[in-house]
């Protein structure tokens, strides 16, 4: 990539890279995302310290589309996909990796165009590259949601995945979220020009993604994919369900929240170890949603209420 | 005469509801001028990524007055009759109405209702929003803090009447006379004056309005790329149709593949670029065979002549394949008859258990049809039990597409017989009405059970097809099992596998493929007056008998059937019965009644022996030989004979005549 001339004015991670005739690190691209989205008067936050499959799990996007609030938010997020998980042998395929989520409730009308400033502050120049926006519906059967968007390709890649939500829980959003994910390590691997997710240059000092996370992804395969205990998973997994039954009893949609989350993360690492045949796997995914489904009402009833 | 120029640039469209949009907007615009009372104009529509537009000219200024006579009640009619006739005229009182005296019905009031004309304009700006909201989008959504719903967000309505804005409004957006061109290659907003002015503006902004343009300009630079470089573009129409609703101006660009990937299957390869990354391919013009290219429609013009769009390109597309290349390595580490097993927890359909039962079914089925159809039965049973075996590998599980494809090349990698290969890539076909049906026995018995076994087993459970829906495409199941047994020449009697009520919906599947290959329906009527369940003799049968209906004596024979058949039916329906009938030849008076007689026993044995070797055009042309015999009786006797028994005895002898000629098929469905 020969960007350096084209990179935006403010002085960000990314900046500094490409003026040192360096590309950009893992970070300085997580660094930047931040710097711009902070600028537009995002509320940066840090990750949800539960295993979630995607960025939108987060109670800040789930939770916050809905109701009637203004809320603009972006923040790295950890996505745990236990199915996905490749001993760390396939150069795209991981079970754990970063999405880089975005937020902002109303979506501002120019939402295309800040996205499209953002991938230029990372040095991804609209004149050199085929940006495409390619329809892509958004739908998580897990928490009853769906929008309607894009997948945003550059170059024939699928580099984010752009949503306007259109329900949470069943719930309709209004007004409507614009949701921006970015998934960050093929973003990297592209400006880097790497074939293999492991050689990320992680810090632009001689750390690569390999050296933070192969071994993890390993030890994290062995767990997925042969000792994890069905058994237990499926005891915690009937436990989550119950404690967030209690807590939506008790009109504590956060807590129960959490709950949720674990219950779907329980069901993804079932779901990894093979042994959830079709038919149930319906049946963990309604129990899922229907959890997802009392915590989003619960947290509508409770901002109603406090807004009143 | 005016033109009005609309168009709603929104955010982008999905490529796939783009020319259908294109096509409602026409029709939604037309639809309300008719009903405002312009009747004739004309619409040039078009659509773009991020715009839907339509020009219609030949419109009026405005419409004009129209006078409409209303007819109310009689003069003398109940009051609450004469003020529901005020209150739907829009009259004050009935002061206003006229009366008219009518010879038969007495005096009666009239209002001329007067409907003012209205400017096209105010039609428009009525107009307009109503479709915004009812657009028929396969799918709509709201965004920001409104409820308007679009494809996408619509930012801009650009509404001219003859130059002039169309002065309307729609949740927060104001026509206006404004757009902007290509997101990366315009040049902000403009505003246009008209249609004209729009075109070149938008032009100039790099957006190509007509998509049959793009299409063209994707095709011809494709096309002289692929002559640049010794290849042969595969012509991909779905693929055209979709990459042209991704772009406002086509940059076509040529990308190169790592020629590693070439020992890939070429059907994987194929879809991976086509699906994944909406590539076309290319072939080597000298050997014919997949060239390690690709070709990218892009948007944009690139500032270094799009090196680094092929570049970037080309290391995706080397992800992708690397992941083909993963699925295709692990696949093969697992013969096909270790994956049999796992079908067992395959669901087919609830009530008709897993793909394994179904796969034990075909096995059994294959087995039976082999000797029917020339296979080896070992061979075919084999090839049946690993027909499915591929659903459970991951290539299939990526590309579903490859069902049977990738069973081939995984069986032919276990050493199966190629025989067994092929059969497990061909007993899906035929997947359409113009895809090829299998001809290699082993192929067609596997084929075959494969289909008898699903249009069986929906049948069973009561999932038949209905008018409005066929979601288990048992018709195209049926029709996939006539085809080729009628292009194999199969002789396969289907009532060994299927039960009457099958029976009859393949012989309806059959009309409808007999009709669509133009024979009459009278004639496949007729044939079908003789049950048969042998697909091929019926044809045969169909076909004969059409050619010979064509022919004058084929005519003239039916002409004289008719005749004489006419007779008969006059007869029965007084109750006359032609089975108790028999001819007794000492009672024949006349020439014609003795000779008739003697050619029907002179063609009766030829007839049989026609018949019993399907040689329907021998068993017609023996027939034919009645024409004149049957013209001369019909000419010269008198059936109606005073004497009963000669009477009788000449309604037995027409009797005898349809018996015999109802052996080939039911005249009496022909038309005359």
């Amino acid at each position: 990539m020969s960007e350096s001339n084209n990179i935006s004015s403010h002085q960000t991670a990314c900046s500094r890279a490409y003026k040192l005739g360096k590309k950009p690190s893992f970070q300085d691209i997580i660094l930047t995302l931040s710097d711009y989205w902070a600028r537009q008067g995002c509320v940066i936050l840090q990750p949800y310290d539960s295993e979630v499959g995607a960025g939108t799990l987060h109670p800040a996007t789930t939770l916050r589309a809905l109701g009637d609030k203004p809320w603009k938010a972006a923040y790295v997020q950890p996505s745990r996909r236990p199915k996905d998980a490749r001993y760390g042998e396939n150069p795209n395929r991981l079970g754990h990796y970063y999405q880089y989520q975005v937020i902002l409730k109303p979506n501002p009308i120019n939402l295309q165009q800040l996205y499209l400033d953002s991938l230029y502050e990372i040095g991804i120049d609209p004149k050199l590259h085929d940006i495409r926006f390619v329809e892509d519906d958004w739908e998580n059967p897990t928490v009853g949601a769906w929008g309607l968007g894009w997948e945003v390709w550059c170059d024939g890649m699928e580099v984010s995945q752009y949503t306007y939500f259109q329900q949470v829980g069943g719930f309709d959003c209004k007004p409507v979220s614009g949701e921006l994910t970015y998934g960050l390590e093929r973003l990297t691997m592209y400006v880097q020009g790497v074939e293999n997710v492991y050689d990320i240059d992680f810090n632009g000092q001689g750390v690569t993604y390999g050296d933070v996370f192969l071994e993890n992804e390993k030890q994290q395969s062995a767990f997925n994919f042969e000792h994890s205990d069905a058994a237990m998973l499926k005891r915690w997994f009937e436990d989550a369900e119950k404690q967030c039954g209690i807590l939506l009893a008790n009109k504590l949609p956060l807590p129960a929240f959490d709950w949720a989350l674990k219950s779907s993360h329980l069901f993804n690492l079932l779901d990894a170890r093979g042994v959830v045949s079709p038919t149930e796997r319906q049946s963990f995914i309604a129990r899922v949603r229907d959890l997802a489904k009392g915590c989003a009402a619960s947290w509508l009833e409770n901002q109603q209420g406090a807004a009143k | 005469m005016s033109e009005f120029l609309l168009e709603l640039f929104s955010e982008e469209i999905p490529a796939r509801m783009q020319k259908r949009a294109m096509e409602d907007l026409a029709r939604m615009l037309g639809e309300g001028f008719k009903k405002a009372g312009i009747l004739s104009c004309d619409f040039e529509s078009f659509v773009a990524p991020r715009r839907l537009g339509v020009c219609v000219t030949g419109l009026p200024i405005a419409t004009p007055e129209t006078r409409e006579e209303k007819k109310g009640p009689k003069i003398n009619a109940p009051q609450a009759a004469i003020d529901g006739f005020v209150r739907a005229a829009g009259i004050a009182s009935i002061a206003e109405a006229r009366v008219e005296t009518d010879a038969k019905k007495g005096d009666f009031y009239v209002v001329d209702v007067v409907k003012a004309g209205a400017k096209t304009a105010e039609i428009i700006a009525e107009l307009v929003p109503q479709i915004i909201r009812n657009f028929p989008w396969p799918k709509s959504m709201r965004w920001g803090e409104g409820s308007l719903r679009w494809v996408r967000p619509l930012h801009r309505i650009l509404a001219l009447f003859d130059g002039e804005i169309v002065p309307f409004e729609i949740e927060g957006i104001t026509a206006s006379n404004q757009t902007e061109g290509h997101r990366f290659h315009g040049n902000g907003v403009f505003a246009v004056a008209n249609f004209a002015d729009y075109k070149t503006k938008i032009a100039a902004a790099n957006v190509i309005i007509d998509r049959e343009v793009r299409k063209a300009s994707i095709l011809a630079q494709a096309n002289e790329i692929c002559a640049n470089n010794g290849l042969e573009l595969v012509d991909d129409i779905g693929l055209l149709e979709e990459v042209c609703g991704l772009v406002d101006k086509p940059f076509v660009i040529l990308g190169q593949m790592d020629v590693a990937f070439l020992d890939l299957p070429p059907e994987v390869i194929r879809l991976t670029l086509r699906l994944n990354q909406k590539y076309f391919v290319a072939n080597d013009k000298a050997s014919g065979k997949l060239a390690p290219y690709f070709i990218v429609v892009s948007n944009l013009n690139a500032t270094d002549g799009g090196k680094a769009i092929a570049l970037g390109n080309a290391r995706v597309l080397s992800a992708r394949l690397n992941d083909a290349r993963y699925f295709w390595d692990l696949d093969r580490k697992t013969p096909l008859e270790s994956r049999v097993a796992k079908l067992d927890s395959l669901v087919f359909h609830e009530k008709l258990g897993s793909v394994g039962d179904k796969v034990k079914r075909i096995v059994e089925l294959a087995g039976e049809i082999a000797p029917l159809v020339g296979a080896d039965v070992v061979e075919a049973k084999r090839a049946a039990l690993l027909c499915k075996a591929d659903l459970s590998t991951e290539m299939v599980g990526e590309f579903p597409e490859l069902q049977g494809i990738m069973g081939r090349y995984y069986a032919l990698n276990d050493n199966e017989f190629p025989e067994v290969a092929n059969a497990i890539a061909e007993h899906y076909k035929p997947v359409g009405p113009s895809d090829v049906v299998p001809t290699h026995p082993v192929s067609i018995a596997v084929a075959l059970a494969d289909k008898f076994d699903t249009l069986v087993g929906f049948f069973a459970i009561g999932e038949k097809p209905t008018g409005s829906g066929d979601p288990y495409a048992l018709r195209r199941a049926a029709l996939g099992i006539i085809r080729i047994v009628l292009e194999n020449e199969l002789r396969i009697p289907i009532k060994g596998f299927v039960n009457e009520e099958l029976i009859s919906f393949f012989l309806d599947r059959l009309k409808i493929y007999l009709r669509d290959q133009d024979f009459e329906h009278d004639i496949i009527d007729a044939a079908y007056a003789i049950t048969d369940d042998d697909l091929v003799r019926i044809v045969n049968r169909i076909k004969a008998l059409s050619a010979f209906i064509k022919t004058t004596e084929g005519e003239n024979l039916l002409a004289g059937y008719k005749r004489a058949a006419n007779i008969l039916k006059a007869e029965e329906k007084k109750g006359w019965e032609s089975a108790d009938a028999v001819v007794n030849p000492s009672l024949f008076k006349e020439n014609a009644e003795m000779s008739l007689f003697a050619t029907l026993g002179e063609i009766s044995s030829d007839l049989d022996v026609f018949l019993a070797k399907e040689d329907f055009a021998g068993a017609l042309g023996a027939l034919s030989s009645l024409r004149s015999p049957i013209y001369a009786f019909l000419d010269d006797v008198l059936v109606n004979d005073a004497d009963a028994s000669i009477r009788q005895n000449r309604l037995a002898l027409l009797a005898q005549l349809r018996q015999m000629m109802a052996k080939i098929a039911d005249f009496e469905c022909i038309r005359g």
